[in-house]
This record gives C-alpha cells, structure tokens and sequence, in this order.
C-alpha cells in the first residue's frame, strides 16, 4: 500500500461533485473529501454508506421511556403509595396520564442525549481534539479531496487536472 | 383527462344502494313506542338469562346519563321513575338511525372540507413539491357541495324535532317550564334553533364560497397563464384559512361539542380539526396513489409520497397530542362537569373504542411511518392510510354516540350501511370532479420544481 496521498483543490461544489464522480469512475479511491458546508449529494457520489444514527435514536428513545416508567412506577406504585389530591396511585396504569408528559419528555431526552453522545463518539469530537485539516481554506471556500495514490501518480494527477482542480498536490501519508 | 372507470362506477353506485338498505332498515327497526322499549329490552333479558346482572348494571350507569341529559330539573324527581327512564331508552333507541347517518355525514364533509384547507395551505405557502397533487385535492374537495346541502338538511330536521340528537333543541331556560335545564338559562343566547341553523349556513358558504373562488382563479390562471390569477389564488387562500379557522372552531362547537351541551372544553375545536385534517391528507394520499397505480399520474414519484406520508405521520401525533391534552386535563382536574363527558368514554360502555382509536390513530402510524424507506412504498402508505382512517372514522363515533344513543351503542346494519352510503357517496362524487379536468395542471409557476421533486 503507497503511502502517499493526492491533494485536489476546487473552488466550486458542482464542480467537486462531478470531479468525485470520475474519480470513482476511474476506480481510484477517495480518502475524504473536506467542504467548508453540506454538499447535497455528496456522500451519495461518494458511496458512503447511509447512516444508522436514526435506528441508534429510535433504540434510545425506547430506552428512556422504558427508564421513565420504571421509575414512575417504581417512585409512585411501588414505593411509597402515597394517597396526593386523590390521585388514583393503586396500580400503574390508574395513574398513567399524570405519567405521559415525564415518560414523553424522557424518551425525547435520551433519544436526542445519546444520539449527539453517540454521533460525537463515532465522529472523534470532543474538546481540545486536534484539528485534522490538511487546508485551512477548506474551513472557508475552498472543496478539497483527498485521494489514496495507486498506480501511476502522474495518470492520476493529469485525471484530477481534467476534472477542473485548481490546485494539486502530492502528500506523504501522516 | 381522466374519465371514471365503470367498475369503479358500479362499486360506489352499489355501496349508495347497499347504504340506502341499511340505513332503510335502521329507521325501519328503531322503536316506536314506550312499549316497544320494553318488549325490546325485555327480549334482551330473556335471551341473555346469564347476563341479566350487566344488564341491570348498565341501566343504572344508564340511570345517571339520564340524569345528565334530562337536565338538573330532573335530577331531584330521581332516577327511580320508570316512566321517564323508558321514555329515555325510547329516544336513545330512535337516535340510533340518525346517529348512524350523521356520524359518517360529518366525517366525509369535513374530510373534504380539510383537503380544501391543505390545498390552501399549499398555496399560501407556496409549496414548491406539490403542484402535481393540485388536482387530486380539488377533486377531493369536490364533495363539499353535496356533502354540505346533506348536512343542512340533516340539522334542520334536528331543529324540527324529527330526532332527539341535539337535547338542548327540547330545553328552555323558563323556570316554570316543564322542560327547564338550567344550564340554557347561560347558553340560550348561543344555543337556540334559527341562530344555530343560520351559523350553519353561514359555515358552509365559507366554505362552498372559497372552494368556487380559488377553483375558480386556479383555472383561470391556467387557461391565461396570467400570474395575476396566480396572485390572486395565494390571496384568496390567506383570506380562507383565515375565514376557515374561525368558521371551524364554531362547527365544532355547533355540530358536534353542543351534543354533550353541558360539558365544554376550549381545545375541542382544534381537536375535531387535527382528526379531519390527518383524514383529509390520508385520503390525498389515497387517491393519488390509486391514480398512479393506473399510470395517470406520471409527474408524481415517491418523493411526493414520501412527503404525504411525513404528513399522515406528524399530524397523527399532532392529533394525539390534542386528544390526550384535552382529556388528561379534564382527568386531571377531575371537575364533575368535566368529567361526565369523559365518564362513559374513559371507564364506561365506550372504553374499547375510546382506547382502541389512540392505538389506531397514534401506535399504528408512529410505528409504521416512522422509517423513512416505507414512506415511499406505496401499499405501506395504503395500509397505514386505511388503519387513519378507521381510527379517525371511530374517534367521530366516540364524539357523537355517547351524547345521542348513550348506553345502547352497537356496531350493526344501521352503522354499516350508512358508513357504506357515504363512503360510496364520496366515491362517486370525488371521481366525477376529477374526471372534469386533465389531471396534468399547466402554467403554473412551481410546476417545473414540483415534478423535479426529489427528496
């Protein structure tokens, strides 16, 4: 495996989605691709895999509402059955409406709690993390990708300059 | 241009004649007298020897609706009086034909009505994805006409005591009269027979009106091309919603809260609305996706399925969120006069079909609209569309039935057939609209994003 690593440079996200989609074509790899804001279809140009953040969200949620209703039950049933107002506290389902709004807002907060939890995890964010960014002007308004060298680094290199990079350059792998 | 097919033709023609039956028969059925009462209850015992201990069980829950429905004045005489409790059955028992009709005359109209509003709301927003839909949803607002001169005639016979569906219609507020509830002597003002039917009438041309004028300036704007119709269309849409919203909050409470006269509740009306809305999308989706399935729709693809569906799903929850506001606030609070309207439908003879409709209309679509990928299958959209629909049919049901048949609900011929009426009805009508106009809309503006759509 090469060790080195292609740097290309757009000024124009239509321009990038095009220049990801004939790399594919041509079967080089795309390492990563570095964008100063969402590009809408990228991740798509670049077969990436579709997220299962939401199911992770959906099991969460479960989780919590599961969690509130054990604690309801447990706090207001089970526990100490206290007679507050006249409030039916005989069994669970008796009492359940007074219950809903906690168990909604429970379930609410894990599922979006965990969620962020879980997307910071698998993203690697989290403070004083050092900044991976091969360009600072890819923060601002410039698409850079980044691209694994096999073969023939001049062919690869006259293929990027064909599909519009305005900059290119040839990196070792850190 | 599409032309109604003469299978679909049959079938709905078939259901009105069906419906016509059933609803013959529930007319026909219904009690005549205090004696048939007896006879009829009496038979029920009989038949029923081991059950004997509910019956007498749901006569005395029935004992205390009378109580409630008959108005403070009879309260004190007591719940012992034989004669006035028969007569009681006997009127809930003569209601149960036309509670059968009005409950799926309400649901169809303001199923129509509604989609009238969401096309409005398309407008006024502008909506880039949904032009290709415009003509769906006129077409489904194509009952409100008749379904509207139905229900006006529907009201005023109420208002000639052909039926005893809307109590307050037999009461006064005159203390030395013999059918004095106290409760009119605050609510006359408002609820009186020429007032209600004149709000009524007003509602519908609300309604009828802004249908014809935003129809209207849509074809014109089409036929010209001219965007001042366009403009026009988007004012006109603004001005009904507005007009709608204030006309929907009385209907509701004139047609449906004033059956339960003594109770009251200030979210009700959005209540009823959230309900016919989620409906009204439903059926959208329905129909659209009957057309397609036919190849006449070929701008519509699954994105735009995908968005009526993400429709079905949040307004169902919206829905929930409003039932569930309205009744654990009245739980909560467990005021007397509250709490009878929730009596019987929390804990009484209308629990299964009071808890069934928020696992219809809340557990089903959550679970089954909730991943993205099935929105966009067709036949999944239809299943979750026919489980709303049921549930909302029910939740109407629940609405009307404990104020109008009280105790003695049941699910028979007269029901059946006059929801098969309707449905056939609305089928008909729904499909000659759109049979009057090529279903492709031309000329306007957002056309070109709307069939790019793509989500």
């Amino acid at each position: 495996m090469s060790s080195k690593v292609i740097h290309a440079l757009y000024d124009d996200d239509d321009v990038l989605l095009n220049a990801v989609k004939e790399v594919r074509a041509a079967n080089h790899h795309i390492e990563e691709v570095y964008t100063p804001f969402p590009v809408h279809g990228l991740d798509k140009a670049m077969g990436v895999a579709p997220t299962r953040l939401a199911i992770m969200a959906f099991l969460y949620g479960i989780t919590g509402l599961g969690f509130a209703i054990w604690f309801l039950n447990y706090i207001m049933i089970v526990d100490w059955p206290q007679n507050i107002g006249g409030k039916p506290s005989g069994s669970f389902l008796e009492n359940v409406p007074a219950f809903i709004p906690v168990m909604f807002e429970m379930t609410v907060f894990f599922a979006a709690h965990l969620m962020v939890i879980t997307f910071y995890m698998r993203s690697k964010i989290w403070p004083f993390r050092k900044a991976e960014n091969p360009d600072p002007r890819t923060t601002d308004d410039k698409f850079l990708m980044e691209i694994e060298v096999d073969g023939n680094e001049d062919e690869m290199t006259s293929l990027l300059e064909s599909t519009g990079a305005i900059e290119i350059k040839v990196k070792e792998k850190h | 241009m599409y032309t109604v097919s003469s299978r679909l033709r049959t079938f709905s023609i078939a259901l009105i004649i069906i419906g016509l039956f059933g609803i013959g028969y529930g007319f026909i059925t219904a009690p005549k007298t205090v004696d048939d009462v007896k006879e009829m209850m009496h038979s029920a015992e009989d038949s029923h020897g081991a059950t004997t201990h509910n019956e007498e069980k749901a006569t005395d829950a029935h004992a205390m609706q009378s109580a409630e429905d008959h108005g403070s004045s009879e309260v004190s005489e007591g719940h012992g009086d034989e004669a006035s409790h028969y007569e009681h059955v006997l009127s809930q028992a003569q209601n149960r034909p036309w509670t059968a009709i009005y409950i799926p005359m309400i649901f169809f109209l303001l199923i129509s009505v509604c989609a009238l509003v969401f096309y409005a709301i398309q407008r006024a927003a502008s909506a880039g994805w949904s032009p290709v839909l415009f003509r769906v949803m006129e077409g489904v607002t194509g009952y409100i006409v008749i379904g509207s001169v139905i229900i006006l005639v529907f009201l005023a016979a109420s208002a000639m005591h052909a039926n005893h569906m809307f109590a307050w219609m037999f009461k006064s507020s005159d203390p030395t009269a013999a059918n004095f509830d106290f409760a009119m002597e605050t609510k006359e003002w408002w609820l009186n027979v020429p007032w209600f039917l004149i709000r009524s009438v007003i509602y519908v041309l609300i309604w009828i009106g802004f249908r014809h004028l935003i129809l209207k300036n849509a074809r014109l704007q089409e036929e010209t091309g001219d965007m001042k119709y366009f403009k026009k269309s988007f004012k006109f849409s603004v001005i009904f919603l507005v007009m709608f919203l204030a006309s929907e909050l009385f209907m509701a409470f004139d047609w449906l809260m004033s059956i339960d006269y003594h109770w009251f509740s200030q979210l009700y009306s959005f209540y009823v609305f959230a309900s016919m809305f989620v409906s009204a999308i439903t059926v959208i989706a329905l129909v659209t996706i009957y057309l397609r399935a036919k190849g006449l729709l070929p701008q519509v693809n699954d994105s735009h399925i995908h968005d009526l569906a993400k429709y079905m799903f949040a307004f169902s929850i919206f829905w929930t969120y409003l039932w569930y506001a309205q009744f654990m606030l009245q739980w909560y609070a467990n005021i007397p006069e509250e709490a009878a309207y929730f009596h019987p439908r929390l804990i009484g003879d209308y629990q299964p079909l009071f808890m069934g409709m928020v696992i219809l209309n809340f557990v089903f679509p959550i679970l089954i609209l909730m991943n993205s990928d099935y929105k966009r299958i067709p036949w999944f959209v239809v299943f979750a569309g026919i489980i709303i629909l049921v549930g909302h049919y029910l939740d109407v049901f629940v609405m009307v039935s404990p104020g109008t048949v009280g105790n003695h609900w049941s699910f028979g011929i007269p029901e059946i057939g006059a929801l098969l009426f309707f449905a056939g009805l609305f089928i008909l009508v729904v499909f000659s609209s759109l049979a009057k106009k090529p279903l492709e809309i031309k000329k306007d503006p957002f056309i070109k994003e709307s069939e790019i759509f793509h989500y």
